[in-house]
This record gives structure tokens, C-alpha cells and sequence, in this order.
């Protein structure tokens, strides 16, 4: 079984190391969201949302190009539809009711590839909510266009400066201004990462994701299961949302994609389950890329949203117990297969969300089998990369 | 007797408590710098183990923990610069750091290397209280190591009593929700909370930190607690020092005078 324990621990990994300052935050979030959760006018609001204001359910859609391609029956779940372009505003809708309902003012995130950030600015004007973005400065300049989104909603975006200037950086960022403002403010963290509880009330969240794909499937296919999930992995929450009702049914395969960036032994790379070992980073216990002195190393992928040197604990857990495949995917072959994936169906996808196409060529299936794969976002963000790297 | 029960048994008042980064500004300074602090007549040294991603830090701390790591500075360093400290150096010595790199070490062999090397205790801003208790209260006591837990404005009453019966050696009272160096002297606010929490009577002595800079500071501090901890403020005097035992020497007196 894929459980939660009462600390806050997926078997080894996960928990809430944390300095003292943030304590009284996480102790109030833990006391209260599953109870929120629960609720009725929650649920109410939450559902309504999701439908009205995302466009959810998302299309299950049957890729038959790609699957005749690949020889297996392909799905697709579009997630790229959703409103703001990613899975991402999944749990920001969810977080910032929840937030509203402890009765905070203001609203603090970091981001990546800025689609977390997008997300988050977005239901901040929704709810008319004061909103800060931290963002690495080297995400910045290759994430302009979600910067300028962030802004015309009214958010402002704070570059991180220190370390390598990304995610793990902006996440560094916003935690610290977490401390400088625990009252008022409430931490939208963006993936399934962070203290508990954050890794589980995200996952939860996005598990709007394969509770879709269930009853989809069944009206498609006549059954709920696939054969074979797959998603990219950053944090993780894209992943967690399609695996999660999956977990306890062994016959489904759950298969992730990490970005292996120049290669796993280039030393440019965010391939965690390859090259990284247990450690803290961020509040949890997780695999981490550290060195040896257990310094945490800078990560390198051509897509932002993967450039992180951890994964969520729940993930660090299925890799550990054997429970999910994690393949390592190069920045070269997740572009060709953002370009493959264009021209076979006409979706310009994520560079993260191109990860977990390109999976198809690393993993055994036979023809008959069922794949989902987990689109997580789309592409308009990546125009600049895919025009630099310009092999189309 | 382990050195900071002794200290907090003969002086109750105005304790200065000096916190640098190790490895900064240059990788041997480490030693040099504490040898300084005690001639110049501060009373506990806290010695940082730098760190990749200091969540609780301000950019001063995160700047100087940063040029420590480019310097070469790792605990296996720290602890091969500290090997004979005890020649040297007779004040209490507390090392504070973040968990990760302590993991990596190993707990157990890392508290063994303390005791012998004779350090007193330890403060780990990213180990909470339940997992100190759970996994690691045995082996710090085992080698008498004391452990000092952090309170903030936000931190209840009733955490304050569990941390207080859970603490031995002292509790650092973050003297405002912040991250380190970001304010500079004491609000009203501030005090309000200092009175509070004196008059729990708690069993331990309480240092109070982030925001002490000098004298004034230090002495208002003081009135609500049994003494202070300067980090940023001491950091910005020697990042550019030519000449660090007398400005050492010189920034301490004037705190303390
Ligand atoms: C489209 C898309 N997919 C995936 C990710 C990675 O995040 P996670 O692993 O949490 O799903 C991001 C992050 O920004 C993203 O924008």
C-alpha cells in the first residue's frame, strides 16, 4: 500500500524538517486541510472550479498517429488544455481555497518553469489576492513569456540570485519569506514536494487527474486501468495526480520520467533517482543530488520545470520499493519528441511534458497494450528553446 | 562538565554569544577567528557549517556560507581545523548547521567527533523537536552533547513548556519572525514578547538573536534574557577585515562595553 503515515512519511522518505520559525504554519496547515478538504462547501467550490474555471474533465483522447507509430493503443491526457497551459493550476485552485479558508491575505510561490507561477497569479486575481513570485534569475530569461503573464495578473515576480538561480533557489526564496511572514501569508508550494503536509495535499489535489482517467477510460475502453501510466517528474505532482489512483493496483504500470539533461554522466543533469542518494532538502526527507559532504548539487535540464535536484518524497518511496519504472530522458531526445509529438498529433507539448513522449522508446509494451500518457502542459511557454534549438 | 552548563552556572547575565560561518573569509580562518572571540571576551562561540541552501538565512549568512563552500570548507575540513582546538580555545564551542550535511557524515559519527574534538553542543535549525526526539536525543546525550532548540514570536505557550523540558544547555529565542540579518534593532513589538516569555520562568537560560548588532542591542537584549547572539552583523565585520584579530578584538569590546 502507497500510504501516508501519521509523521508525514512514504516509508523512508518525506516528514517535516523545518525550522522552528515555520512550525506554527505547518502545524496549522496539517491540523486543518483534511478536514477543509472534507467539507461540502470545499468540495462545492473546488468542483466548480475545476469545471468552470479550468475546463476540466480534460480530454482522454485517443492518439492514433503516434500509437500506430509506437504499435500500442495510446492516450493521451490533456492536461495542456486546462486553463493557463498545465496541470499546475490543479492545486493552485485547490490551495487557494484552502488558504482563503484559513484566512489568509496573502499569497507567496515559487516557480520554475513559471507555469506554477502563472497558475498561482492567475487564482490570485481570481480571489483578489495579493500575490509574490519567486523566480530564479536564469528561469527568468528562459521563461519570459510566463514572467509577463505573471505580471499583467498582478503578480509580482522576485528573482532568486543565489546558487544556480532556479527552482530549488526560488523555492529556497519563498520559504524564507514564508519565516518573514507567517501570519498573513500562505505558501502555495507548486509540486508534491515540501514539509508535510504539503507532498500529499498537493498530490491530492492533482489526483483529480486519474480519477478522470478512470471513467474515461472505462467509457472508452471498458476498463479503468491501463496498462501502463506514464508522466515527466520535477517535483512530482503531475506524476502523483495520474499514478494516485493507481498506486494499490499492482497491475498498472506506473512509469516516470526524470530529465537526464546532457546525460546522466555529463555532471549536467536532474536524473535523481540515478544520481541521487537520501537526504533533506526543502523540509522532507527524499533522494536528493548531493555531494558526498552533503552539499546539494546544481541540476541541469533544458526544461525548466524539471531542473530540480530532488523529487517528491512520494516518489522517492516508489522508486525504493520497486513500485514504478523511472527512465531518464536527454534534453536532445525530449526535443525531438516535442517535435515528433507536433507533427504526429498537432500538439506542441511542454518541454517537461516531451520527457515523458519520448519514455515510449525506453520502456517494453506489447501492441495490445494500454498507455496513458500524462500530457502535462503545452508548449507556447517553450517557443524560445524550441526556436533555439531550432532542429524542425 | 560540559562547558556551557558550567558557563550558565557562574554567569547569568549578558552572555555573548558569537556566531561566524566556517571557512569565511578565508578557508583557515576558522581558528584564528575563535581564538579572537575568546581574547576579546565573548562567551560562547558558535561555529557555522556552511551549507548549500540555508533556508533560515539572510543574505549576509547565505553570502558567507556560499564563499566558505568555494573555499573548500566541508565538516570533514572543519572537523581536521578543530582537531586541537582545545589547545587554544577554552569557551564553550556550539556548532550550528543544517541537517543535511550532518546526515551524510552520520549522526552517530559526527556527535563521537564533537565530543572528542570538545565541542559542547549543537543547534540545528531544520530538526524539529519530534524527530530530535525520536532519533537523535540518545545519541547527543551519549556524548554529551547539548541541544538548543529555537522559539519565535509565533511559537506557543504550550510549545515553549515542550521545548523548554526537551532543551538542555539553552533556547534561542529568534527575537522576531525573520530570517537572520534581516532587521536591526528592537521593537516595541519585540519587547512585549521577550517579557512573555521571561516570565515563564522557563528552566533554561534564553539567548536571544537575529537582530543584535551592538551595544545597544546587546544591552536591551540582555534585560529580557540571559545574554545575546550576533551572526550577520559579526559577518559584515570581518568580510572585509585586513586585519582580523583586532577587529575582532575591537567590534566585540564595543558590544560588550
Ligand atoms: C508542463 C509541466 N509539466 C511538468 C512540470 C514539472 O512539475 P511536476 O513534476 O510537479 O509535475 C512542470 C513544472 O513547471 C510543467 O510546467
Amino acid at each position: 500500500m502507497i500510504k501516508i503515515d501519521e509523521k508525514g512519511f512514504y516509508g523512508k522518505f518525506g516528514g517535516a524538517y523545518i525550522p522552528e520559525m515555520l512550525h506554527p504554519n505547518i502545524e496549522e496547515l496539517r491540523e486543518n486541510y483534511e478536514q477543509i478538504i472534507a467539507t461540502p462547501e470545499f468540495q462545492k467550490e473546488f468542483r466548480g472550479l475545476l469545471k468552470d474555471f479550468v475546463g476540466r474533465p480534460t480530454p482522454l483522447y485517443f492518439a492514433s498517429r503516434l500509437s500506430e507509430k509506437y504499435g500500442a493503443k495510446i492516450y493521451l491526457k490533456r492536461e495542456d488544455l486546462c486553463h493557463t497551459g498545465a496541470h499546475k493550476v490543479n492545486n493552485t485552485v485547490g490551495q487557494i481555497i484552502m488558504a482563503k479558508k484559513l484566512g489568509k491575505k496573502r499569497i507567496i510561490a515559487e516557480t520554475g518553469a513559471g507555469q506554477h507561477g502563472v497558475a498561482t497569479a492567475t487564482v490570485c486575481a481570481l480571489m483578489g489576492m495579493d500575490c509574490t513570485i519567486y523566480m530564479g534569475a536564469v528561469d527568468i530569461q528562459r521563461q519570459r513569456p510566463n514572467v509577463e503573464r505573471m505580471k499583467i495578473l498582478g503578480a509580482k515576480v522576485v528573482p532568486a540570485t543565489s546558487g544556480s538561480q532556479t527552482l530549488k533557489d526560488a523555492t529556497n526564496e519563498a520559504m524564507r519569506q514564508w519565516i518573514n511572514n507567517p501570519v498573513d501569508t500562505h505558501y502555495i508550494i507548486g509540486s508534491v514536494v515540501g514539509p508535510h503536509p504539503y507532498p500529499e495535499m498537493v498530490a491530492r489535489f492533482q489526483s483529480v487527474i486519474s480519477e478522470e482517467i478512470k471513467w474515461q477510460l472505462k467509457e472508452k475502453e471498458g476498463t479503468e486501468n491501463p496498462d501502463i501510466v506514464i508522466a515527466c517528474v520535477g517535483g512530482g505532482s503531475n506524476a502523483a495526480g495520474a499514478f494516485f489512483h493507481y498506486y494499490n493496483v499492482p497491475q498498472v504500470r506506473l512509469v516516470a520520467a526524470e530529465a537526464a539533461g546532457l546525460g546522466v554522466t555529463s555532471g549536467k543533469s536532474a536524473a535523481t533517482t540515478v544520481l541521487g542518494t537520501s537526504g533533506i532538502l526543502h523540509g522532507s526527507k527524499t533522494l536528493l543530488m548531493q555531494t558526498e559532504d552533503g552539499q546539494v548539487v546544481e541540476p541541469h535540464s533544458i526544461s525548466a520545470g524539471l531542473d530540480y535536484p530532488g523529487i517528491g518524497p512520494v516518489h522517492a518511496h516508489l522508486f525504493d520499493i520497486g513500485r514504478a519504472e523511472f527512465v531518464a530522458v536527454e534534453d536532445e531526445d525530449a526535443m525531438k519528441a516535442g517535435i515528433e509529438l507536433s507533427r504526429t498529433e498537432g500538439i506542441i507539448p511542454a518541454i517537461e511534458t516531451a520527457h515523458a513522449i519520448h519514455a515510449l522508446n525506453l520502456i517494453e509494451y506489447s501492441k495490445d497494450d494500454i498507455i496513458v500518457i500524462n500530457l502535462s502542459g503545452r508548449g507556447d511557454k517553450d517557443l524560445d528553446t524550441y526556436i533555439k534549438w531550432g532542429g524542425y | 562538565m560540559n562547558r556551557i552548563d558550567n558557563l550558565f552556572q557562574t554567569k547569568k547575565e549578558r552572555v555573548l554569544s558569537i556566531y561566524f560561518t566556517a571557512g569565511f573569509p578565508k578557508l583557515k580562518d576558522t581558528l584564528p577567528i575563535m581564538q579572537a572571540i575568546e581574547s576579546a571576551g565573548a562567551d560562547i562561540i558558535e561555529v557555522g557549517v556552511p551549507y548549500s541552501d540555508p533556508i533560515a538565512d539572510g543574505p549576509t549568512i547565505q553570502d558567507s556560507n556560499q564563499i566558505a563552500l568555494d573555499n573548500g570548507m566541508s565538516l570533514k575540513k572543519l572537523f581536521e581545523q578543530l582537531q586541537d582546538m582545545r589547545q587554544t580555545v577554552s569557551l564553550p564551542v556550539v556548532l550550528m548547521g543544517y541537517l543535511n550535511p550532518i546526515i551524510q557524515y552520520g549522526m552517530e559519527a559526527f556527535c563521537k567527533k564533537c565530543q572528542e574534538i570538545g565541542v559542547d553542543g549543537l543547534i540545528l535549525p531544520d530538526l524539529p523537536m519530534q524527530q530530535y526526539l525520536d532519533e537523535f536525543k540518545e545519541v547527543f546525550d551519549k556524548y554529551d552533547l547539548r541541544n538548543t532548540f529555537l522559539i519565535s514570536p509565533q511559537t506557543s505557550e504550550k510549545r515553549i513548556r515542550e521545548i523548554d523540558t526537551h532543551s538542555n544547555g539553552f533556547i534561542y529565542m529568534v527575537s522576531a519572525h525573520s530570517i537572520t540579518g534581516a532587521r536591526t534593532g528592537i521593537s516595541e513589538e519585540q519587547i512585549a514578547y521577550f517579557q512573555r516569555v521571561e516570565a515563564m520562568n522557563l528552566k533554561n537560560p534564553r539567548l536571544i538573536g537575529f537582530g543584535i548588532s551592538d551595544s545597544e542591542t546587546f544591552t536591551t537584549a540582555s534585560k529580557y534574557g540571559n545574554g545575546a547572539i550576533i551572526g550577520s552583523a559579526f559577518i559584515k565585520k570581518i568580510k572585509e577585515s585586513q586585519n582580523l584579530k583586532s577587529d575582532i578584538e575591537s567590534y566585540i569590546q564595543s558590544v560588550i562595553h
